[in-house]
């Protein structure tokens, strides 16, 4: 390990060797590497590495971390049913040491109905995403790898789909359907695929002319080989900040149509009901919609934090 | 130029049958009837149907119903059944054209020149309030920053603080009312412009003929105006559609939260109700709405940047 190899080997060393801004000094030279000490490190660890260093990526990962264990084990946790009268009946009552956020208008725990909440919004942000996700890399995948003309119908399509306010689409789809998870997670994910689409076939028509591809088809590899082994795994880091930035964008969606009240029917606790609920009380007992509402903005602000983190991560060089 | 206005408009025609004929099938298509909410018999379902036309067979009341729209005619709100859709329309529909059009105004106006004032100095103390309010923007959806607003203006301040500034939770079309509403939907597409302005200005401010600009001696503010600013500005005009959408969605929960008589409430309510008149409608004029701001990005495009030529080649 203690030779210096030509080329640099990973993309830490890269940011040495700099990209050119124009004025200033493009610095390849070996010597300067040399002073670095080398250790051996592969991008998920550098990566990893650039992602612990920035202070509010770590927080929004802790946050969505708590997130994801508040979801899975809410039953275990809470301390009542979300469905459930608190012993003593207390109506409305304001935030206390029995009662850390409080109880809502019919005596219901409020800190436990927020970590079912949780698991609703990250079932739903899960949910789409993997719909999305399927339809996205579908079509990305068709239109980049076989490109030409198959590309330029297809992109037509995502860009008509594109144009149509999903939100909307999504009310309309949830209006005809009813209410109810599967029929949410159906709504948003059929509706906000178009970027993941857009990002698969952007990087696969790209590494398609690559000599590795070529090399691979002149093998005799299949399309759908090709397709899977070579292009997908390349395209999977902007790929993984992309569902980063899509699940808040699918939980807000949650919220929204539970709060206009064509979302999840109660008594199921969602963020977005709960604020809807608590909205008539927001003059005498304003935790009642705040709190739900703090949860919302957190969630996002975590999944930001950490998309922003992990682009800065993943792609060094700053080319997003 | 004209000449090719002329034609986008008249595409927009098809365009809007496709649209009306997407709703009409898909209102159609759910199951589910105008009336079923009734406790009624089957007799006065079948009488009610009779009346609305929607015993005929599918094909012929779409063309019913796309002729009256065509004359102007909506037809009668199946919900409010004594009331025609257009004056529900022209009653509920300024209230939310206003709201929305001001935040619009306001998220270009506020977020151009945020973006461009961080750009101008960058990483100095106001760059780092245009990224803080580009990242909070990014993440606050407008029903948290509708909430957080009338939490803290109309409750924290007032109750805790003494401080009343006259805002409320009702609504009668005082101007005062709409600062709260308006801010709410306004916050996220402002951020969004923002934080694009300001990419886009760091780009030009610098492309190489920005330096010949200042090469040949022009004076600072001279070569932002008439250089960067110019083709800084393309992004956020590209972003007209996407920010239209998103406050016209964002007028739903707005309406709600800050109790205005608003067509998002409306359009909510006819929903559930399976009120399809005044469904069809609201959607219609929506998506009217859409193509003629996907028009207006295009000819503003054009007028931006001489290199995008709308008539094709000259």
């Amino acid at each position: 390990m203690s030779s210096i190899p030509d080329q640099p080997t990973s993309t830490s060393d890269l940011i040495l060797s700099g990209k050119s801004n124009g004025d200033e000094l493009v610095v390849t030279s070996n010597a300067f590497i040399e002073e670095v000490p080398l250790k051996q490190t592969n991008l998920l660890r550098d990566a990893m590495y650039r992602l612990f260093r920035n202070k509010l990526a770590v927080m929004g990962l802790a946050f969505v971390l708590l997130l994801v264990f508040v979801a899975i084990f809410a039953n275990f946790i809470s301390p009542y049913g979300f469905d459930e009268k608190v012993p003593g009946e207390f109506y409305r009552s304001p935030p206390s040491w029995w009662f850390p956020f409080g109880t809502d208008n019919v005596a219901r725990d409020m800190f436990t109905r927020v970590m079912f909440g949780a698991r609703v919004s990250m079932f739903v942000g899960v949910g789409v995403v993997l719909v999305q996700l399927a339809i996205g890399i579908t079509l990305g995948s068709f239109a980049g790898y076989f490109a030409g003309n198959v590309d330029t119908a297809l992109m037509r399509v995502v860009d008509i789909v594109s144009t149509v306010p999903a939100l909307i689409i999504a009310i309309i789809l949830l209006a005809a359907r009813g209410p109810g998870i599967a029929n949410i997670i159906f709504a948003l994910g059929i509706t906000q695929w178009v970027t993941i689409a857009r990002l698969t076939r952007g990087n696969m028509l790209s590494l398609r002319e690559l000599d590795y591809i070529k090399a691979s088809r002149t093998a005799g590899a299949s399309g759908r080989y090709i397709v899977l082994r070579h292009l997908l795994p390349n395209s999977l880091t902007p790929l993984i900040v992309a569902i980063t930035f899509a699940i808040p964008e699918a939980i807000f969606g949650e919220a929204f149509l539970s709060f206009i009240g064509i979302g999840i029917r109660p008594p199921q606790p969602t963020w977005g009901g709960m604020v809807a609920e608590g909205q008539q009380f927001l003059r005498s007992d304003a935790h009642l919609a705040i709190i739900p509402v703090l949860c919302v903005m957190f969630t996002m602000l975590a999944f930001r934090f950490l998309g922003d983190g992990l682009r800065d991560a993943l792609d060094p060089k700053g080319n997003n | 130029m004209l000449r090719y206005i002329g034609g986008r408009v008249l595409w927009m025609i098809p365009t809007l049958i496709l649209v009306s004929l997407f709703i009409f099938v898909l209102m159609h298509a759910t199951p589910g009837s105008p009336f079923q909410l009734e406790k009624s018999s089957a007799e006065f379902i079948a009488n009610q149907n009779r009346l609305y036309g929607l015993d005929k067979p599918l094909p012929q009341q779409y063309v019913v119903w796309i002729s009256n729209v065509l004359r102007g005619d909506f037809g009668y709100s199946t919900f409010f059944k004594s009331r025609k859709v257009q004056e529900i329309l022209l009653e509920q529909f300024p209230v939310s054209l206003k709201i929305g059009a001001i935040a619009t105004l306001v998220a270009f106006i506020g977020g151009i020149t945020l973006g461009v004032l961080s750009a101008v100095n960058q990483n100095g103390p106001l760059d780092y309030a245009g990224t803080l309010v580009a990242t909070l923007g990014a993440s606050v959806p407008n029903f948290v920053a509708a909430f957080l607003l009338l939490f803290v203006f109309v409750i924290v301040l007032p109750q805790t603080f003494h401080i009343n500034l006259g805002f409320r939770t009702t609504f009668s079309g005082d101007p005062k009312d709409f600062i709260l509403p308006v801010a709410a939907l306004a916050f996220l597409p402002l951020a969004t412009i923002t934080s694009f302005t300001r990419a886009s200005m760091l780009d030009a401010i610098r492309s190489d003929y920005v330096r010949t600009a200042r090469a040949k001696g022009l004076g600072e503010q001279r070569v932002i105006t008439r250089h960067v600013l110019k083709n800084a500005l393309m992004p956020a005009i590209t972003l007209i559609g996407p920010i239209f959408a998103g406050i016209g969605t964002g007028t739903f929960v707005v309406e709600q939260t800050f109790a205005i008589p608003g067509i998002g409430r409306y359009f909510v309510q006819s929903l559930t109700n399976r009120d399809y008149p005044l469904v069809m409608a609201v959607f219609l004029l929506y998506g009217a709405f859409l193509t003629v701001m996907v028009l207006m990005m295009d000819v503003i495009y054009s007028f931006v940047d001489p290199r995008v030529s709308l008539t094709g080649s000259r």
